[in-house]
């Protein structure tokens, strides 16, 4: 086995301290308080004393042939050591997560703005990105699909009419993107009467905009030549192993010699699933035989990246007059942009669960997934259901109005339970307390009206003293979402987990080795508690995550406190078992109340106390696990039926809000949650998991949004894509439930994601309450409240 | 990039009288994001922070003289009750670390037509000092701005201060960006009611090339409180709401990534309808105080 020669500066330390805490502790940090001081090293800032710097040359055009590239006044500039293009790529000039249908350099054509074209490694940034500036690429510069539907060749006007509309021949205009036309995936779901008829009928056409991670810490890395002929990659990332492949794939290296170590990672959010510069700076690594970081500035972040899919949505419901749900037929268009990325999956999730977590008999959903030109489209927290419950939840609402129905009360006549099929012919099997999670909202107490003093920063406008109460409506309104945990659709999702136990110091100390990554969300203490509750010790270090330990699979999908959190689990019980076992030869019989606490082997009704640093000595108990969930399976093409997903997250909000009705500008005033989270294994760390995924969803709700004109991105920086501030985001009131689902680790259900789905519709249902406005589209803007857009 | 720290306001003229190109730098809140983005790649940077005198303000002749490196956060703490209107814009920009570093002579010097103190210092008659080593000159702000982030200033001249009268009656303004806080504005409104002069001063921000006054606005509105100074008569409401048209009549927005033009037009004409409403009701009050 090779080693790096050296470690750069900002490479991971094990993570230790600062204590205790088992599963359903609030236990603190290991890496809290060099966060919060500042010393937390990030991916930005790796550093090796001779390291080059990586730049990338983008395409400035959505769609374009690249005719020539001349890299000649590039190379020549001094302080350059290498610029490279597509031919310098050794392997598969191509990759991706699900598909490899992304260049890792422009091969030919560009498909989107942004699209990487050349290389350059210089000794100065400064000095790379002028060299990057003289490189000349020659474009034809074609016209940009940049519509999902057009791409499909689906007609886009009176779309209010034209009913669950098959893919139809690809229009003149719309060129084929890739050589299988434009189409990614095409998820149906059929079930029941294939032409219902209901009494009551609402229709709605809804639609999404492309909504960005917004991550703080922008894409970075740093790629260190081994002596093997292979490189070491420390890069902030979402999955290491998958990286691994995609990157050997490109370099034409074994898995060997691409090894990989999690650099600091400042927030993921979906958006660190697909490669950015990992193989770019392996490649720019390879060639010069130095170490070369890269690290994108905010703009640069902005298109190295996907975001969330942009979606239009039809939907049409079917119920009795007494609000039973009869039907439901939905088409949805997601706009994948220029490559595939995790499109299927989006598609996948976004068709499967498309109609939220309601009963209902009848179900027709048709969901496509297209190339544009637009910026591609991957994975982002609640992954097609957060587009796809704005739409659900906002007809809901209508159907409510329709009927003369109180919302809450038809969203819980119709409320999905346990024992319940969802569209897809799964019968949910572990508590599903959709009903419940409503009920308990409507209990909660309202907040009150603004009275007396004006406080400018409690109004709509802010301390931007546009209003003192004139025009101001309080608006209430509410939804329920759920969303999948884990890998769904027949995906051997595993994760792997080295657990050792030794006595450190005198105490007996557990290492915990995995590769998930740890993007903010807090594993690491999670990975501590369960080694401290299963193996009953204090001491627990987090080895950094790399690739010398098997995959654990991603940090998405909610699922690495289940899916890394069994496998770690699975591991301690592995290296308890083998302790148990020694302790009882020590005693020389079987003990059946032999456990481990307190550092030690006890048996209450044997009164045996051995402690660890007894039975270990100078021994190391060390055991590698690799866990599965119970699988899923693929669903039927044609119908969309089977057990495609293992878990199911359930939450609710509650929205007040002030809107300046004359200015169309919103306050929220209060975000409620309920969320069954089976168990809380760290509690503050849930209530921060809601907090920051119900700001996200309000975000999306009334103001991020990625611009297009046509395909070319209008607002990259954080001056025009806005996020919410402490002043747009409110205080909260939470409530958890803890209903265990009997197939999880400790009954727990993954958090992360459910509260971003439900958080928005109900900010827009609020919203809609307090102006009366019909309001089909997000993020709202005040054009769209005021008539003036 | 070179870096020049003059000590004294003398030095700071002479540097930048032998390097016109220079780009000062103050709170460095516009200077560094442009050096950030790429945007900006000065070859000397000068760096007035150590230029005691352009931190100062002070009170003479009836006007307060404020130095060009007066952050946001003392004209509010410092100054809130003698320059009431600059200050409500100062307490709309940015966040906390921005008002602490940004300065009122940043502002006028990149002269955006979405800056906040603009449209305060407008309605406020505000004169601009600016000095060079040839000497030093008044330009009275609304002179000032004379394209899409151009001003009146020389290639060798800086920004000494800014002189802003106290005002005799209430000023207001308002501010729209689509979040609560940390924005650039869509279009801002600032409002002074000159009881003493018997005039009025309106201005408006990010809704035009430059920020600008809104003359026809400003002389209807004074017709009508002609007769109602004296009396503090209620102000009928049908002005308030003409004056609001008028206002938005000066503007001429674009359609960009933060709103569009027709959202611009109509937001002015509802925070100049409301920013007088409250103005006047303040007038009023006042009266009964007294
Ligand atoms: C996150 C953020 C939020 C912001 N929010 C707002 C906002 O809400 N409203 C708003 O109006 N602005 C905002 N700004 C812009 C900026 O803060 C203001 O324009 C501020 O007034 C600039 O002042 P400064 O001292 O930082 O200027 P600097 O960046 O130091 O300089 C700005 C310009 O003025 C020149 N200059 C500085 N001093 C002098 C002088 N004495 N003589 C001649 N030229 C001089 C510089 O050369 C440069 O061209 C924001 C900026 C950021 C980064």
């Amino acid at each position: 086995m090779s080693t790096p020669t050296r470690t750069p500066t900002g490479a991971p330390a094990h993570l230790t301290g600062p204590g205790s805490g088992g599963v359903g502790d609030s236990a603190q940090r290991p890496d809290g308080v060099l966060k919060v001081r500042g010393e937390f090293a990030y991916g930005s800032d790796l550093w090796m004393e001779d390291m080059l710097w990586g730049v990338t040359l983008r395409s400035p055009h959505p769609y374009a042939r690249v005719v020539a590239i001349d890299t000649s006044a590039a190379a020549q500039l001094p302080g350059v050591h290498a610029v490279l293009t597509s031919e310098d790529v050794p392997g598969e000039k191509v990759y991706g997560l699900e598909l490899a249908d992304q260049p890792v350099l422009a091969v030919d054509v560009v498909r989107y703005q942004g699209e990487p074209v050349a290389l350059v490694a210089a000794d100065h940034p400064d000095t790379a990105r002028r060299a990057a500036a003289l490189i000349r690429v020659d474009y034809e510069v074609w016209e940009p699909v940049t519509d999902a539907r057009t791409a499909l060749g689906h007609p886009t006007t009176d779309a209010l009419h034209e009913s669950d509309a098959e893919v139809t021949e690809l229009s003149r205009e719309s060129a084929h993107l890739h050589p299988e036309g434009n189409l990614v995936r095409h998820l149906k779901v059929r079930t029941g009467d294939p032409q219902p008829t209901a009494e009551v009928v609402v229709v709605g056409e809804y639609e999404v905009g492309m909504q960005d991670q917004a991550f703080l810490g922008p894409e970075s890395g740093l790629a260190v030549p081994a002596d093997d002929g292979g490189v070491e990659l420390y890069v902030a990332t979402q999955w290491l192993h998958v990286d691994q492949r995609q990157i050997c794939s490109a370099l034409a290296l074994p898995p060997e010699q691409v090894r990989l170590t999690l650099a600091g990672v400042g927030g993921a959010f979906g958006g660190r699933e697909d490669l950015s510069m990992h193989v770019h700076a392996c490649l720019l690594a390879l060639r010069t035989g130095r170490p070369v970081k890269m690290s994108y500035n905010r703009e640069e972040s902005f298109f190295g990246h996907v975001h969330r899919h942009p979606a239009t949505m039809r939907y049409e419901h079917g119920a009795t007059r007494d609000g039973q749900l009869v039907y439901v037929k939905a088409a949805i268009w997601f706009d994948g942009g220029a490559y595939a990325s995790s499109t299927p999956a989006v598609v996948g999730n976004g068709g499967t669960m498309g109609i939220g977590p309601y009963v209902v008999p009848n179900v027709h959903v048709d969901c496509y997934g297209a190339y544009t030109n637009n910026p591609p489209c991957g994975a982002m927290r609640g992954f097609g259901s957060v587009q796809t419950a704005f739409a659900y939840e906002s007809q809901m609402d209508a159907l409510a109005a329709e009927l003369g129905m109180d919302p809450v009360e038809l969203r819980c006549r119709n409320a999905m339970e346990q024992g319940s099929a969802t569209p897809t012919g799964q019968v949910i099997d572990s508590p599903a307390p959709v009903a419940e999670l409503l009920r308990r909202l409507e209990a909660m107490p309202l907040p009150a009206e603004a009275d007396g003093e004006v406080d400018l920063r409690h109004m709509p406008g802010g301390v931007s003293n546009t209003t003192h109460g004139e025009g101001v409506r309080r608006g209430v309104g509410y939804a329920v979402a759920y969303k999948n945990v884990a890998f769904s659709e027949g995906y051997d999702d595993h994760s792997t987990a080295r657990v050792r136990l030794e006595v450190v110091g005198g105490e007996p100390t557990a290492t915990v080795h995995t590769a998930a990554a740890e993007v903010g969300q807090g594993l690491v203490t999670v990975e501590q508690q369960i080694a401290r509750t299963e193996l009953g010790v204090e001491q627990v270090t987090v080895h950094p995550k790399d690739t010398t330990v098997g995959s654990a699979g991603s940090t998405s999908a909610s699922r690495q406190t289940y899916v890394t959190g069994g496998a770690v689990k699975a591991a301690c019980e592995a290296v308890r078992g083998q302790l148990l076992a020694r302790a009882e030869r020590l005693v020389g019989r079987p003990v059946p109340d032999l456990r481990l606490a307190g550092g030690q082997v006890v048996s209450d009704a044997e009164e045996i106390a051995v402690p660890l640093a007894d039975l270990l000595g100078g021994e190391a108990v060390e055991e590698t696990v690799q866990w599965r969930h119970r699988p899923t399976e693929a669903i039927d093409p044609e119908t969309g039926q089977g057990f495609a997903h293992v878990q199911y997250a359930f939450s609710a909000h509650r929205a007040v809000v002030d809107v300046d009705t004359e200015l169309g500008l919103v306050k929220v005033v209060e975000m409620a949650c309920t969320q069954d989270v089976g168990k809380a294994v760290n509690p503050q760390a849930v209530v921060g998991q809601i907090h920051g995924g119900t700001a996200q969803g309000l975000g999306l709700a009334v103001m991020e949004e990625i611009l297009i004109r046509d395909g070319k991105v209008v607002n990259p920086s954080f001056t025009d894509y806005l996020i919410p501030t402490i002043l747009d985001m409110p205080p909260m009131r939470v409530e958890v439930l803890e209903y265990a689902d009997p197939h999880a680790p400790y009954g727990l259900r993954g958090v992360g994601e459910a509260p971003n789905i439900s958080s928005g519709p109900a900010v827009l249902a609020a919203i809609r309450a307090a102006t009366g406005l019909p309001l089909a589209r997000v993020p709202v803007r005040p054009e769209h409240l005021t008539g003036t857009s | 990039m070179e870096f020049l720290q003059p000590a004294t306001w003398a030095e700071a003229l002479e540097a930048k009288a032998a390097h016109p190109d220079a780009v000062p730098i103050a709170g460095g809140t516009d200077v560094m994001v442009g050096i950030n983005f790429g945007h900006l790649r000065p070859a000397l940077l000068l760096d007035l922070t150590r230029v005691d005198d352009l931190r100062e303000w002070t009170t003479g002749a009836g006007a307060v003289r404020l130095g060009a490196g007066v952050s946001y956060a003392r004209v509010i703490t410092e100054l809130g009750d003698r320059l009431p209107g600059l200050a409500m814009a100062a307490r709309t920009i940015g966040s906390p670390q921005i008002r602490n570093r940004g300065t009122v002579g940043g502002n006028l010097a990149t002269a955006s037509p979405a800056g906040d103190a603009h449209p305060a210092l407008l309605a406020a008659d505000a004169v601009v000092e600016v000095a060079s080593v040839r000497g030093s000159r008044r330009i009275p702000v609304t002179d000032f701005y004379t394209g899409v982030k151009r001003t009146a200033m020389d290639a060798d001249e800086l920004i000494a201060a800014v002189h802003v009268t106290p005002p005799s009656g209430p000023q207001q303004y308002s501010k729209i960006g689509t979040r609560n806080a940390m924005v650039i504005a869509v279009a801002a409104f600032g409002l002074a009611l000159h009881p003493d002069r018997r005039t009025v001063g309106a201005a408006i921000g990010s809704a035009a090339p430059t920020p600008r006054r809104a003359p026809a606005a400003e002389e209807f509105l004074a017709g009508e409180l002609d007769a109602l100074w004296e009396s503090r008569a209620e102000l009928p409401t049908e002005v308030a709401r003409r004056f609001g048209e008028l206002v938005a009549a000066a503007s001429s927005p674009i359609d960009d990534v933060r709103g569009t033009a027709a959202y611009r037009r109509h937001a002015l004409s509802v925070m100049a309808r409301r920013a007088l409403t409250w103005a006047w009701t303040d007038y009023r009050n006042d009266a009964k105080g007294a």
